[in-house]
This record gives C-alpha cells, sequence and structure tokens, in this order.
C-alpha cells in the first residue's frame, strides 16, 4: 500500500480532484436550474429538461477548458522546467497528459450525448407548447411575445406554430452551431479509436484538426440567448404561486402583471478563451521552431531500412530518454511526427532512428537515398526536447536494463551517456557495471541497435574494460530453422545474427538464474532494475527485485523501475 | 503504417452512427415527438447497422484487431456473401437507411453520421477495398512425414561405409542391392 501510494498517489489525487470538480459543478448548475423561482415558467415547459441540460452544460465548460491543455507539449516543458526542484513524481504527472487528454474527452463525449438528449426534449416541448398542446398556463407561457407596447418578452423561443423542430434548430445559432459541434467532435472521436490511430496516423491527425471548427462553435453556442427565465424585478412583481393558475389575467389585475424574461448571459466562451489563446501560442512556437534553421551533421543509411539523421541545432540541450517531433515540409507541411533520440547529451548534435514504418517515413528514406554525393538533406523542422529525463540510471552502482521489442530504443541514448560519463570519469555517474537485457521477437527490425552496440562493444574491448557492460540478447520468436542455423555456425567468433560478440539466446531468459548471476557477481551493490517493456513483464520483474533483495544493508538489493517512453 | 485502409474508419463511423441513430430513436419514441414513425424507424435502421458493422473486417496487411466477442456476428455477416462483402453495397445501403431518420430532429444527428459514414464507405470501395471476415487461423495441417510413405531405402543392418559411398563414375556396380525386397507399410 506505501508503495501504490508512492508509485500513483498523485496520481489518484488529481483524477480524484478532476472527478470532484465535474461532480460539484454536475449537481451545482442542476439545482441552480431546478430549484430558484426565476426558472419557475421556464421549467412549467420544460419540465427537468432544463436541469438536465443545463448541468452537463456546465460540465462540458469545464472540460473543453481542460482538453487544450494537455496537448500543448512546449507548454508542459515550460512547467516540467519550472518544476525542477519539486521532484520527479510532480514532473512524472506531465507525461501523463495524453490519458489525461483522453479521459477529458470521454467526458466531454458522455456529457455532449446528455446535453443533446434534453435539448431535444426541450425543443419539441416548446413546440408542444407554443400549438397549445399542453395546459392553459403552458400555451399562455407561449404566446407572450417581443412587443414594447403590450410590455411583453417572450419565454418561448420557437415564435410560430407553424414550424418544425427541425426547423427551429437549423435556424437558430444555437441549434446550427450545436448540430455542426456535435458532428465534428463525432468524426474526432470516431476517428482517434486505437485501430485507426495506431494504423493510419494521418486519419486521425487530420480529422484531429476539426477541433478548430469545434471550438468555433463552442464560442458562439450560447450567443442566441435561448435560455430565458424570469427578471429578478419582474419575480418582485408577479407572485408565481399566486398568478400561475390565472393566465388570462395577467396584465389584468394588478397583483399578476405579465411577467418578464430574460435570456442567460453566455459563459462557455469565457472557459475556453484562455486554453485556446494558449493553444494559438502552442502552435505559434511550433511553428518559429519549424522555422529555425537545422543542418545535417550526418546520413547514415543502415540495414533493414533504418535512417539515422544526426542533425545540430542552434541552442538545442536534450537529456537522455528525451524525444523530439520532425517536420520534414516537402513531405507534409502539417505532420509532425515524434521520434526518441539515440544520441547522449555529451555528444555535439543529436540523432534520431527512423524506421520505415510508414508513408512518412518511406518518402523520406527515398528522398535521403536519392540525396546526391555530399547533398544536404531535405529541410527538417525540430520541435522539442519533450519528455522527463530518465537519469536514475546514474544513481545505481549496478544497472539492469531490461528492454523489450521496441522500447529498446531509449536505452540507445542511456547506454551511450554512460559510456560518455564513464570516460570522462564524471562525478555525476556512480554506475560500476551494466547489465543490459534485451528480448525482441525477431531482430532484424532492430539491426541498427545491434551495429550501436557492436560499436561501443569495440571500443569499451580498446580501453580494455570488456566487462564493464554485459549484455545478453533474447529472441523471443525463433524455429528450428534459426536453431539450425545457429548449430551450424556454433563454432563461430561472433553471433550469427547480430554480428555481436555476445551470441543469442533463444527464448525468454530466465530470470531466476539471471537475477542469481547478478548478485553474485555483485555481491554488496544496491542495483537498480531499470524496464521499458510490457505490464506484464514488469510484474514479473518487480517480483523479482523483492525475492532476490536481501534485508542485511551490506547484500545486494534490487530496485525496481519503469520507464514510461 | 502503410496505406490508409478508409474501410476502417468507415466501420467506427458508421457503428458510431447506428448507436446515435438508435438513441435518437429511442429518445423520439419515448417522448412521443411529432413523427415518431420516424423514430421508430430509426430503433431498427440503428439496430440494423450496428449489427452489421460490429463485426470488424481483416486488414488487408498487419495484424487485425477483433471486437470483443465479434466471432458470432462475423460468421452471420460473412453468410451473406458478396451483399456483405462489397462496400458499394454498403455506402448505398447506409445512404438509403440515412434518409428518414432527416424528417425529425430527434434523428437528425444519426442521420448525418450515417450519410458520412455512407460516404467513407464510398471512398473504401472506390480504393478497391472489401470486407473480409477476421477468422481464427486454422493450424495447417500437418503433413504426414514422406518416410512414412517411403520407408529406407537402404533399412539396417548397412554395409559398411566404402561399399555403401556411391562412386559416381560407375552408379550401377556401386549401387547396393538390398537383401530383402523393400515395400510400403501396407495395413
Amino acid at each position: 500500500m506505501g508503495n501504490w501510494i508512492i508509485n500513483h498517489g498523485l496520481t489518484a489525487f488529481i483524477l480524484f480532484l478532476w472527478m470532484g470538480i465535474n461532480i460539484f459543478l454536475f449537481v451545482y448548475f442542476y439545482f441552480f436550474y431546478d430549484l430558484p423561482d426565476r426558472f419557475f415558467y421556464t421549467r412549467h415547459l420544460l419540465s427537468s429538461a432544463l436541469a438536465w441540460a443545463r448541468a452537463p452544460a456546465a460540465v462540458l465548460n469545464f472540460n473543453c477548458m481542460l482538453i487544450l491543455l494537455p496537448v500543448c507539449r512546449n507548454l508542459l516543458s515550460l512547467i516540467r522546467g519550472s518544476f525542477m526542484c519539486c521532484g520527479r513524481t510532480m514532473r512524472k504527472q506531465l507525461d501523463k497528459n495524453l490519458s489525461f487528454h483522453k479521459l477529458v474527452a470521454y467526458m466531454i463525449g458522455l456529457m455532449t450525448a446528455v446535453h443533446t438528449v434534453a435539448h431535444l426534449l426541450n425543443v419539441e416541448w416548446y413546440n408542444n407548447s407554443i400549438r397549445g398542446e399542453y395546459d392553459r398556463l403552458s400555451t399562455a407561457l407561449s404566446m407572450l411575445e417581443d412587443d414594447p407596447d403590450d410590455n411583453t418578452t417572450y419565454l418561448n423561443p420557437i415564435r410560430s406554430n407553424s414550424t418544425t423542430p427541425t426547423y427551429f434548430v437549423f435556424t437558430t445559432i444555437a441549434g446550427l452551431t450545436g448540430v455542426v459541434i456535435t458532428l465534428a467532435l463525432i468524426l474526432i472521436i470516431t476517428s482517434s479509436m486505437e485501430v485507426i490511430r495506431r494504423s493510419y496516423f494521418e486519419v486521425f491527425w487530420y480529422t484531429h484538426h476539426l477541433f478548430v471548427i469545434f471550438f468555433a462553435g463552442l464560442v458562439f453556442h450560447g450567443a442566441g440567448r435561448i435560455v430565458r427565465s424570469q427578471t429578478a424585478s419582474s419575480l418582485e412583481e408577479h407572485n408565481i404561486t399566486l398568478c400561475k393558475d390565472q393566465p388570462e389575467n395577467w396584465g389584468k389585475i394588478p397583483e399578476c402583471p405579465i411577467p418578464q424574461f430574460a435570456g442567460g448571459f453566455p459563459q462557455t466562451w469565457m472557459w475556453v478563451i484562455g486554453p485556446m489563446v494558449i493553444y494559438l501560442f502552442e502552435r505559434l512556437l511550433r511553428f518559429i521552431r519549424y522555422m529555425q534553421k537545422v543542418t545535417y551533421r550526418k546520413i547514415v543509411m543502415h540495414p533493414s531500412k533504418v535512417l539515422e539523421l544526426q542533425l545540430v541545432k542552434a541552442g538545442f540541450k536534450m537529456e537522455v530518454g528525451q524525444y523530439v517531433f520532425l517536420n520534414c515540409p516537402s513531405i507534409s507541411q502539417l505532420e509532425w511526427h515524434p521520434f526518441t533520440m539515440t544520441s547522449a547529451p555529451e555528444e555535439d548534435f543529436f540523432s534520431v532512428h527512423i524506421r520505415s514504418a510508414g508513408d512518412w517515413t518511406d518518402k523520406l528514406i527515398e528522398m535521403v537515398q536519392n540525396l546526391p554525393e555530399g547533398g544536404q538533406g531535405p529541410k527538417m523542422g525540430v520541435d522539442g526536447p519533450f519528455g522527463t529525463a530518465s537519469e536514475d540510471v546514474f544513481d545505481y552502482e549496478v544497472s539492469m536494463l531490461v528492454g523489450a521489442g521496441i522500447g529498446v530504443t531509449p536505452f540507445a541514448s542511456i547506454l551511450k551517456s554512460i559510456w560518455y560519463k564513464f570516460k570522462d570519469s564524471n562525478p555525476k555517474l556512480r554506475t560500476r557495471k551494466i547489465y543490459f537485457y534485451w528480448l525482441c521477437r525477431e531482430t532484424h527490425a532492430f539491426e541498427w541497435f545491434a551495429d550501436l552496440l557492436q560499436v561501443q562493444e569495440k571500443e569499451m574491448e580498446e580501453r580494455g574494460m570488456g566487462d564493464f557492460l554485459t549484455y545478453k540478447l533474447y529472441l523471443t520468436g525463433w524455429d528450428q530453422s534459426h536453431a539450425a542455423h545457429a548449430m551450424v555456425h556454433f563454432d563461430k567468433d561472433t553471433d550469427i545474427i547480430t554480428g555481436l560478440k555476445q551470441k543469442t539466446h533463444y527464448g525468454r531468459p530466465n530470470w531466476d538464474k539471471e537475477f542469481e548471476q547478478v548478485r553474485k557477481e555483485n555481491p554488496s551493490s544496491v542495483v537498480g532494475t531499470f524496464l521499458c517493456g510490457p505490464a506484464a513483464l514488469a510484474k514479473v520483474l518487480e517480483k523479482k527485485c523483492v525475492k532476490y533483495s536481501d534485508v542485511d544493508p551490506r547484500r545486494t538489493k534490487f530496485y525496481f523501475n519503469k520507464e514510461n517512453f | 503504417m502503410g496505406k490508409i485502409e478508409w474501410a476502417m474508419w468507415a466501420n467506427e463511423q458508421a457503428l458510431a452512427s447506428g448507436l446515435i441513430y438508435l438513441t435518437g430513436g429511442i429518445v423520439g419514441v419515448a417522448g412521443q415527438f411529432m413523427g415518431w414513425q420516424f423514430a421508430a424507424f430509426g430503433i431498427a435502421a440503428g439496430v440494423f447497422v450496428c449489427l452489421l458493422e460490429y463485426p470488424r473486417s481483416k486488414r488487408s496487411k498487419g495484424t487485425s484487431v477483433e471486437r470483443t466477442g465479434q466471432y458470432c456476428f462475423t460468421v452471420c455477416v460473412k453468410a451473406f456473401g458478396p451483399l456483405t462483402r462489397n462496400y458499394y453495397v454498403r455506402a448505398f445501403l447506409h445512404a438509403a437507411l440515412c434518409v428518414p431518420g432527416g424528417f425529425m430532429l430527434a434523428t437528425v444527428l444519426g442521420c448525418v453520421c450515417l450519410g458520412i459514414a455512407s460516404l467513407i464507405y464510398l471512398s473504401a470501395a472506390i480504393h478497391g477495398e472489401h470486407w473480409e471476415p477476421i477468422l481464427p487461423k486454422k493450424e495447417p495441417a500437418k503433413r504426414i512425414g514422406e518416410s512414412i510413405k517411403q520407408p529406407p531405402q537402404n533399412p539396417p543392418p548397412r554395409p559398411p561405409p566404402e561399399l555403401r559411398r556411391k562412386r559416381a563414375e560407375d552408379l550401377e556396380s556401386a549401387a547396393y542391392v538390398n537383401p530383402i525386397a523393400v515395400t510400403a507399410n501396407e495395413y
């Protein structure tokens, strides 16, 4: 339980706070419309659908204000920078920005549904009252018109008894903007489903820009002031309890003057204007970043279609485990794609490894391959760096790094950085030994990483520190032909798949054996275990860390860290 | 990532439209709105669209993700053969289904959404896509080892290696003659 509070306490607190505000707004505005006398006549026409429409509206205002903030990545970077003193847990919350964005979006979807259904009922009931299908009072209220001579103001926004609800909705500001922004929202939601987002990013990306229409419509949605209530001065003169039963006498007896109504002040724009301005600045900043000059230091084409770009940009400072967004205007002016950086902060450039995975990456690789000898690459815009640095690795004497599949990418930067710090005997580095485990289903996609390991292996051997880094590769997806191939080449010095000194293992690692070995080799060390991979593996490693840690302070201890990159 | 398969988005959009159509229909019927008969149609159309669209199509490339428990729906939808396979049919079906929804407010949203879904399906059909069921992969039937049908031509006890090795220049004399006649097992 203590562990849980340390790891998830703040997240849970933020969620409780958010949910609490949502519930408060809903309940507060429900009773705001359901209890007071000034809505008595409005409620007589609409009954509780009035409150059921207005309460979700308030929650929608709040969530529409929030939804833009988590996607302002430069704003988050700024906040992260100013929280430097407040520790990691605070900063790590900011890395969950997209989960929060989704959560807020779900709430918007739900509240939109309630709001829309309630308004469907409202429009229908307004229309029925003006047609005189309800009691005398409803008809009388609906017949009130804006007439300065008679000193009347209207309550029912439907002014004609020969119209249809559909016609009414498409001819009023609130109705028309409501339909348009609901449609925009539906399209945004359907194109953001996991299947689409993961497989056809362009569809998701371009459809999401309907948010411009959504916010434009949202700002004007309340401008028609359709929800009307009895004015305060009218309430004083016009006693509801007395007058509600004799609408035919309104304006005829002094106790019951004709009630006066006024529309509510539109509030939505006040909620969303701030985040809209912030988001505008965010896009402006992205544009400035995009205009800044980025030069190519080196372009390397690795086997299995992996492109390495080494870039230089003035004033760019990175940390291990961070990522950047790249924009290549000759492919697409609008698309920004994230890439984990694979260079170390100690290097005077930053590099990304781009694997052929889709239209964008394919086009980039093709363009680079067709470059003339020594030519500069296509113009590239760089936004970033983003993400929390994963510097904990350097705090442990011994580090066990476990990468699974694509999760190996951030370790490129970490390994490089450790290597540089070790070379310069940087006092910040306490690491003496690194165990690196790499589990993957198929190696061919990650050959470039083996490349990098190979270079490090060679350099370390030259310096006579071969035992600083121990790495083990596990191929989890293999068949008989792999095994036969390995058996044939058993005597070779280097591995047949990766070309590394270490032979690839087939199948999953036996963690008991690995932990036992680490404990034996480092009998009195504090070992940090770092995982970048699936949750199932995290559970296994967490248990092993506990199992192999010794209470005796002089013996080996394992600490588990899960990095989310 | 690769080529965009429009049908995937069309499917999400159509499923959502089905739900919205259904919801609008329920509101219209329950509230006894003017022209609630259209809403009743909306309920039927919404349910039908949901049932039709629930089973996701197989992607032309890469892993296909099934919706929870879509298997029985897949089988039913597959039974209609070319009618459900062809996306032109879906595009026109959805376009036809959405029209009555336009006659009353409660189903207008469902109508427009389904119309958009129909347009996306049309684009999918023009791009040459079609619906493919996601069925559990059949384990390839294990081939019976050849050796069962054809027993070793040289069963033990074998002659010493120098006799066994065939000399290329003199195949006739190198051939080893089996002491026992060899035939396939016959049961």
